[in-house]
């Protein structure tokens, strides 16, 4: 195992995140902030308690969800979009490392970035609504599971995409619709049974849902189901980047 | 920029292995281009070995195949005895790449930069060893400095910085001086001259044959994905150093004359011009004598003139022959 090249890919990830500070930590906080005054505080002091919880804290993990979400996919994509875009990739792909290796650098740099994003936000949201949350080692899990697996998904969209249009598609276009309608701001018990049950087919759901029930030990799907589905998306990035490897999709010719 | 003192580097061995072998190597790429073809090809430890040929003749495939960035098709690699495929943390730790095209990272620092390079080549960190190359390179000065900010020639020392960070004994240099300006190509010259006295095993790809001749010992020509020649570049400047003297006859002979016999003589097939073979660089040419003995035959001329082949002339015979 080449720890040493781990270590080097892991630390100039995050050497890009603390150089852009104010984009990658200021401007999410602050647009979920502004998310918190408008639904929590504005609105959401019109709506009715979601299952039993005031609705402010309720798109709390939604909010969280949503923030990692795109941000690992953002994140995992550019780390390795840049150096093929820059022509770089020529010097990962000439050293000593292997695959994991290179996942273990890149992903394991993204995901950390969106983990410290998540307790960023989640301390910025109790300034603004009171929760509390039952299952802290479960919210912990569901934290970086979510977080590793989507910085996965970014990283095949990062050696999928040959042009940074590409690579705003995925997030822009599939990524953000699934976060919106999967329950990050709603329960999915209050859409019409037929859209409830169309809302099964969106993974983010299962993820929201999970990630909600440890906080506040109410879900709209059971959390071991919600667990597995996560897993299941890990397995299928993981297979992803493993037949990249293999073939040298977009990476060797 | 100094010449490097890599003291850290393994002092010549006297292996008679060689520390590159490629055997049956193919290429055919995706859209069906056959850019390498049943290569075969050794690289002796601690030589400077130039690989010449046209655009697209495939020298950078077959470096790309030996660094790791391309895959073959067919054939095998060892580089220090290590299966490029197979055993290809082996291989790609003894081999340090510096490519073609000016790629370089544009946010970071020449130190960081360096210092990331060594790292993905499973080197501990030695900032000692980084200092020492960036003061060899002349980049001491720019170490914090963003790489965005330097200029063409800076980048490419970075470039030349980060192949050696982690203590290779095999350097590819593809197209070193292509675009650098003379005191730079120069430098680099010194530079690899130095790196070879230190047990560096070189191999440079280049279309400047003045600088095969300048650096190589040994030079090697590709063209449309074969190996067309390769020779020790003293044989090959020794057919080089052979010279042609012409000589335009006032009246035509039938043929050679016996007294004549002692030189490498032809006769044109009009009989009007005599063409004499001889080794410029020997230190008797013949030249003198050939005059003597032609007044002595009475054979009259009324005018001379003399040749030489270039490396550049057996590089397009070679590569026009094989067109």
């Amino acid at each position: 195992m080449n720890f040493y090249a781990i270590k080097s890919i892991y630390l100039f990830e995050m050497a890009r995140t603390w150089r852009t500070l104010m984009e990658s930590i200021a401007s999410p906080v602050l647009s979920t902030s502004l998310y918190f005054i408008v639904f929590g505080s504005a609105i959401g002091s019109r709506i009715a308690d979601v299952d039993g919880v005031s609705y402010g804290a309720f798109i709390v993990p939604g909010l969280i969800m949503l923030s990692i979400l795109t941000e690992s996919i953002s994140n995992a994509a550019f780390g390795i979009y840049m150096p093929k875009f820059s022509g770089t990739i020529y010097e990962l792909l000439s050293a000593p490392v292997s695959a994991l290796e290179t996942v273990l650098g890149y992903v394991g740099a993204a995901a950390s970035k969106s983990i410290i994003l998540g307790t960023i936000i989640l301390i910025t949201a109790r300034f603004f609504v009171d929760f509390s949350i039952e299952h802290p080692v479960w919210m912990v899990a569901f934290l970086i599971l979510t977080s590793v697996t989507f910085s996965l998904f970014g990283f095949i969209i990062g050696i999928w995409a040959d042009s940074f249009q590409r690579l705003q598609l995925i997030p822009l276009m599939v990524v953000t619709p699934l976060t919106f309608l999967g329950g990050s701001f709603y329960s999915i018990n209050m859409l019409p049974p037929f859209w409830q049950k169309v809302a099964l087919f969106n993974p983010v759901v299962y993820l929201v849902s999970g990630f909600r029930w440890s906080f506040f030990g109410v879900a709209d799907v059971n959390v071991a189901v919600s667990l597995g589905m996560t897993l299941i998306f890990m397995a299928a990035c993981l297979t992803g980047i493993w037949w990249i490897f293999r073939t040298g999709y977009r990476l060797k010719a | 920029m100094k010449p490097l003192d890599s003291s850290h580097a393994s002092p010549p061995a006297a292996s008679e292995r060689a520390i590159i072998s490629v055997s049956g190597l193919n290429k055919i790429y995706g859209s069906g281009f056959q850019a390498l073809r049943n290569v075969d090809l050794e690289i002796s430890r601690g030589e400077i070995f130039a690989l010449l040929g046209p655009n697209g003749a495939g020298k950078t495939t077959l470096i790309s195949i030996i660094c790791g960035i391309v895959n073959p098709s067919m054939g095998i690699v060892l580089a220090d005895g290590h299966d490029i495929v197979r055993d290809y943390r082996g291989a790609r730790s003894k081999i340090g790449l510096v490519p073609q095209e000016l790629s370089t990272d544009a946010f970071e620092s020449v130190w960081d930069t360096v210092t990331f390079s060594r790292g993905l080549f499973g080197k501990a960190p030695n900032p000692a060893y980084i200092e020492k190359i960036l003061k060899d390179l002349s980049l001491w000065e720019k170490k914090d400095n963003r790489i965005m900010t330097l200029s063409g020639g800076m980048k490419r020392r970075v470039m030349i910085a980060k192949a050696l960070s982690h203590e290779p004994t095999i350097l590819f240099l593809d197209e070193p001086t292509a675009g650098v300006d003379v005191e730079l190509r120069r430098d680099m010259w010194e530079m690899v001259r130095s790196l070879r006295d230190n047990g560096v095993t070189i191999i440079l790809t280049t279309h400047y044959i003045e600088e095969a001749e300048e650096m190589a010992d040994r030079i090697g020509v590709i063209n449309k994905g074969e190996i067309v020649l390769v020779e020790d570049k003293t044989v090959l400047m020794r057919k080089l150093g052979r010279k042609q003297l012409t000589l335009q006859l006032q009246h035509p002979l039938n043929a050679v004359p016996a007294a004549l016999s002692g030189y490498d003589l032809t006769l044109s097939e009009d009989g009007l011009q005599l063409i004499y073979d001889f080794d410029a660089q020997s230190e008797e040419t013949g030249i003198a004598g050939l005059l003597r003995l032609l007044s002595e035959q009475g054979i009259d001329f009324k005018d001379l003139h003399t040749s030489q082949s270039s490396l550049e002339d057996i590089f397009v015979d070679l590569v026009r022959g094989r067109a």
